[in-house]
Order: C-alpha cells, then structure tokens, then sequence
C-alpha cells in the first residue's frame, strides 16, 4: 500500500495536548501538519470538565474546561491546520509509518517525518482494583458518568457512593448533587485526601458531602442492579480492620481510582515505557526513545494541571517541526534523572542540553509523600548534589514544577554519571 | 466520623472557633480562628501568608464561589451546554441557583460566553455559556 507523504508532522490525538502540538508545529509557516482525532470533536478529555480550575498558567484566567477546550480548537480551526475526526489511529511503526481508519477514506497509511503521540488517558477499571462481590450492575468509573451527565445528559442512578477522593471523584460528588442526585460520601483508602484541597472545599464541604478517611469498599451487594455498599476502615497498613464494616445503601458506585497513560500505539511503535509513569520515556524536547517520535501530556504522564498539558504538548510540536525539518542524524546528548527518595515519577525523564533558549525545560516531579513543610528537592550523582530547589510542601496531588535554570542545567552537564537521582528531603 | 477536615468545634462563651482552608492559592493552609459573636477575627493561625486573614473576613461575612452547571438545549447538536457564573456568588444561593438551572430550557445555537440566564432573581447574577451548541 502506498503511503501518504503530504505531511510533516502527524499529531495523534486532540486534546489539549495535540492541539497545542499541532499548533506549534504549525506556527514556522511551513511545516505541513495533520491532526487525527478519533471522536467526533476536539478538545479531548475537556468538553465533559466543565467545572473550572484551567487556564491559570495559559491564559492567566479561571476558566471551565469545556471553554478552554474551545479557545484551543478556535485557534487550531483558524490556523488551517489539517485535522481529520472520527478517524482512529490503529498502529505506529519505528519507521514512522502511521495506519489510520474512518468511514470515508477507509484505511490509510501516511508517512510523516516526524509524529507526535497525544492519546491522554484512560480510567484505571474495576477488574484493575478487584473489587470484591457481586458483578452487578450500577458500578462506573467516574469518567465515565462525567461523560454522561455532561455531554449526553444522561444521570444513571439516584443515590451515589464514591470511591477514591481525587479531584474527579469529588467533582463528580459536587457535579450529581447540582443535577439533584443524592451522594452519600467520599471514601478514601489512605489516610489524607488525594485530590487538591480547593475541591475537598467546594466540592464536598460547600456541598455537605462527607469525606471518609481510610475507609474502602470491602464489598458491592445486589442482583441486577447495584442494592449496597459494605464499607471497611482500614488501619495504617492500608489493611482492612475486621469488625468495622458498615452498610451503605445505594444503586451506583463511582470509581475514582486513577488513571493510566493510554500507550498501544507507544508499545507498537516500540518507544521505551517507564513503569513509574506507564507512558514513554522522553528528554527535554519530548522526543521518546524512537527517533522522530515524540509524545506529550497524560500519554507520558498523569498532569494534574492542563496548563502544563498545553506547555509540554508545545514543546513536542516545536521539537517535531524541527526534527522534521532537519532530520538530525545521532542522539542527543542526556543524563537521565531517576525517581529518588519520595519522588514517584520524573517528567522528562531525560534531560537534554541542546534545547533552544527560549525553552523554559521544566522539571515536573511527582511527590510519593505528604509532607507539609517546607522541603528540599536535590539532583544528585550519589551524593554529589548538582542542583537543587525549594518546595513549600510535598503532596502526591500536586506535581512540583520547576524550572531548570542555565547554571543548573550547566552542573548536570558536568554529572561525572550520565544518571543522577531527584530526592525530595 | 474520621472526616478529620470537616471537624467544627465550637468554642464557650460568645466567641466560636472556625477552621477554614484558605482558597487564595494552591497552597489551602488549614487555617484556625477564633472570632467574636460578631465575626470578627480574635485569634488566627495556620495562614502562611496575609491574605489568609483576608480570605478568612471574606468568608466569615460573604463567602461566595464560582457555580459551574450545564442547562439542556433542544435542537442542538447535544443535548446540553455547559455555564457557569463567570463572577463567584455568595455561597447562600449555589444550591437555589443549581435548582433553577436544572429547569432551563434553551435553543440551539449557543455560543461561548452568552448569557443564558440574565439577572437571576435581580441579584445581578449572570449565567453564562462555557461551551457551544450547533443547531441541527
Ligand atoms: C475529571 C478530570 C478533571 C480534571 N480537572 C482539571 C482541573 O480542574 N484543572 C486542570 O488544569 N486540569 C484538570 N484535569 C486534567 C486535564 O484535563 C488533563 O490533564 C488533560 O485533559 C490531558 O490532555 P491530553 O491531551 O494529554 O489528553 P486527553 O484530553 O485525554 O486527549 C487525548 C485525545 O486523544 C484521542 N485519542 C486517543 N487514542 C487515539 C487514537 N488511537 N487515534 C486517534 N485519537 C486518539 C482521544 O480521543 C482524546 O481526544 C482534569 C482531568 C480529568 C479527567
Ligand atoms: S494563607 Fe496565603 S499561602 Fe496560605 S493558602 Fe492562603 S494565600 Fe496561600
């Protein structure tokens, strides 16, 4: 089958990270950019987040996500950008080969010089947590009913229990409660809440809606449909307590559980996954470990933040243009920074030192500890520290950004290792 | 139970104990006050920095907050659009404001910043598109 070379660069996925790759792939004027979206729309996982909480960064505003989504497709309409919808990507080679499908042209293959990969996320499911009891009817996960209750309208049960107290489960508790539905509570396995705490305020306090600490779903109970919940604290060891189970009568369960980074295509393609983050390996420019593959936002990691969504999905379009523009030939030189003490994942995962000033070169670390004082984040070559930066405090739910400055990317340069370590102390 | 964040005790006498999380930046300090019986700030701890204490007279006397909802659409391209109060409302009305919300009907199209319920009660409280609906 003969290949399409029309394009430069090839943009899989239309959320807010492919839009802003696209965009700036497209910005030199020259790079011929296609962007290939599976649903029906753009805007990815945003349409359906209408509460607000994005744009800060971006556009210095407080903005719902549904309209943020919309500034990002106005601009991407208006910048001639070629974007096929409905159309689903099916498989990526090293080669750079790109196999897509829809209903009007059927089966393609392109052939782009660079590709960027913005598939985002996906829930983590009930058969990956093994919930324990009946198979009933009425257990979601909570993006799922997002969709639901905000794109079609549709309100699948009338008294709702939560599992997991990270932002989606408590925007969601708020979110039915506005549409009249009856949410019961909150439950949270661990001992502090895993979402950020603007939403504990005015997504369950404002709302009455109790927030259960150490506290799980031991068992789901009922026929067909959802009947209860029995519920179980849990002691420090995240084991559950016999003796302290309770009943919870209600006809759906949300599962709010976590996300995993949707990688298929990263796997066909045979870009190197990290297991911390379970998307691909990438240096400062985005690029993975494929030459002229780059990848951005939720598919590398899980963001809390879509600013920095947009930022990364900025710098893996720049990179892309530029690799498809010059086709540079040999790597770059990196050191990789590994996960240290308190650290559970690093973004990039490999930093780089040819990237063009005007590059901020974050470094996004994700926090395993809660720690609310002020803490110390080193990058070490064992126990030489090469740089290091405050924090006012360490939360799982909120990643630590920071921007790598010319002198600290000099001292990492000189690693006497080509591995150095992020700790957090 | 052990909603830990959600415990308010309440203090002798005329003055009451609050514990407020702090909204003004990411950071949420778990902030402690005592006030008189008229709100007024006798004792405050836990705020990093000074515009904890003015969070905390905000909230004490007129805490409002941003109410982000969707309203159905007939002869859309889907069945709802997203709005918002793009200016917080006291806090009082979120729940009279999700009720009245849930009972608006609108017609396609929708644009992104239009106001779909204008003035509501005469409070000066606008609710405005966050989304687009195409008419079909
Ligand atoms: C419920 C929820 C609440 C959130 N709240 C906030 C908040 O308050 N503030 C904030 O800043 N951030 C928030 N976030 C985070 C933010 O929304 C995400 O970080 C961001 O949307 C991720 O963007 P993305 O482009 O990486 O992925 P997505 O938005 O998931 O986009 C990926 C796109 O790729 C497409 N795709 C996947 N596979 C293929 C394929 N094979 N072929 C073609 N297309 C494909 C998908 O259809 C999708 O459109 C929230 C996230 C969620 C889920
Ligand atoms: S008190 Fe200051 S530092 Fe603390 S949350 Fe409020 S604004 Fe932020």
């Amino acid at each position: 089958m003969q290949a399409d070379t029309r394009y430069d660069v090839i943009v899989i996925g239309g959320g807010p990270a492919g839009l802003a790759a696209a965009l700036e792939a497209h910005a030199d004027g020259q790079t011929r950019v296609l962007l290939v979206e599976r649903n029906d729309t753009l805007g990815g996982i945003l349409p359906q987040c209408i509460h607000n909480g994005f744009g800060a960064v971006v556009f210095n505003q407080d903005l719902p996500g549904s309209e943020y989504a919309w500034r990002y497709r106005t601009m991407v309409e208006q910048s001639g950008i070629d974007v096929l919808l409905d159309t689903m990507v099916l498989d990526v080679t090293a080669e750079l080969d790109v196999y897509a499908m829809n209903d009007r042209d059927g089966y393609m293959r392109l052939r782009p010089r660079a590709i960027v990969l913005a598939m985002g996320c996906r829930e983590r499911t009930r058969a990956q947590i093994r919930l324990p009891g009946s198979r009933c009817a009425g257990v979601f996960g909570a993006g799922t009913v997002q969709r639901l209750v905000n794109i079609e309208g549709y309100m699948p049960g009338r008294r709702f229990l939560i599992l997991g107290s990270g932002d989606i489960g408590m925007i969601m508790a708020r979110r039915l409660t506005i549409e009249g539905a009856e949410v019961i509570g909150v439950l949270e396995l661990l001992p502090f809440l895993t979402g950020l705490r603007r939403n504990y305020v005015q997504c369950l306090q404002d709302w009455g809606i109790p927030l259960y600490l150490s506290t799980t779903v031991n068992r789901v109970i009922g026929g067909r449909r959802l009947e209860a919940v029995e519920t179980i604290r849990v002691g420090d060891d995240l084991q559950p307590i016999p003796g302290t189970e309770g009943l919870v009568e209600c006809d759906t369960l949300l599962l709010s559980v976590g996300l995993i980074p949707e990688n298929e295509l990263s796997r066909k393609a045979g870009v190197t996954l990290d297991p911390r983050t379970g998307g691909p390996v990438v240096d400062s420019a985005m690029s993975t470990t494929v030459a002229g593959i780059f990848a951005a936002g939720n598919v590398t990691s899980i963001y809390d933040l879509v600013d920095y969504v947009s930022k990364a999905g900025a710098v893996a379009g720049r990179s892309a243009a530029r690799y498809a523009r010059e086709r540079p030939d040999g790597r770059a030189e990196t050191v990789t920074v590994a996960a240290g003490k308190n650290v559970a994942s690093v973004i990039p995962q490999r930093i780089r030192f040819d990237t063009p000033v005007s590059e901020e070169n974050l470094l996004m670390l994700r926090p395993s500890a809660l720690m609310e004082h002020s803490v110390q984040v080193e990058l070490r070559a064992g126990s030489r520290v090469l740089a290091s930066f405050r924090g006012n405090y360490s939360r799982p739910a909120e990643m630590m950004i920071h921007r790598l400055k010319p002198q600290q990317l000099r001292a990492l340069k000189s690693a006497p290792r080509r591995e150095i370590t992020a700790e957090i102390q | 139970m052990n909603d830990r964040l959600n415990d308010r005790r309440g203090a002798p006498g005329t003055s009451r104990l609050e514990r407020i999380i702090c909204l003004r930046c990411p950071r949420g300090c778990e902030i402690t006050t005592s006030l008189d019986g008229y709100g007024a700030i006798l004792e405050i701890e836990g705020n990093v920095c000074r515009l904890g204490r003015q969070y905390v007279e905000q909230e004490v006397h007129n805490p409002t907050r941003i109410l982000p909802t969707s309203v159905r659409v007939r002869n859309g391209r889907y069945p709802l659009v997203p709005v918002w109060t793009p200016r917080p409302i006291p806090k009082q009305y979120l729940r009279d404001l999700a009720r009245s919300t849930r009972s608006v009907e609108l017609e396609a199209p929708i644009n992104v910043g239009q106001i779909v319920i204008s003035n509501w009660q005469g409070l000066g409280i606008d609710v405005v598109a966050s989304g687009e609906v195409e008419r079909v």
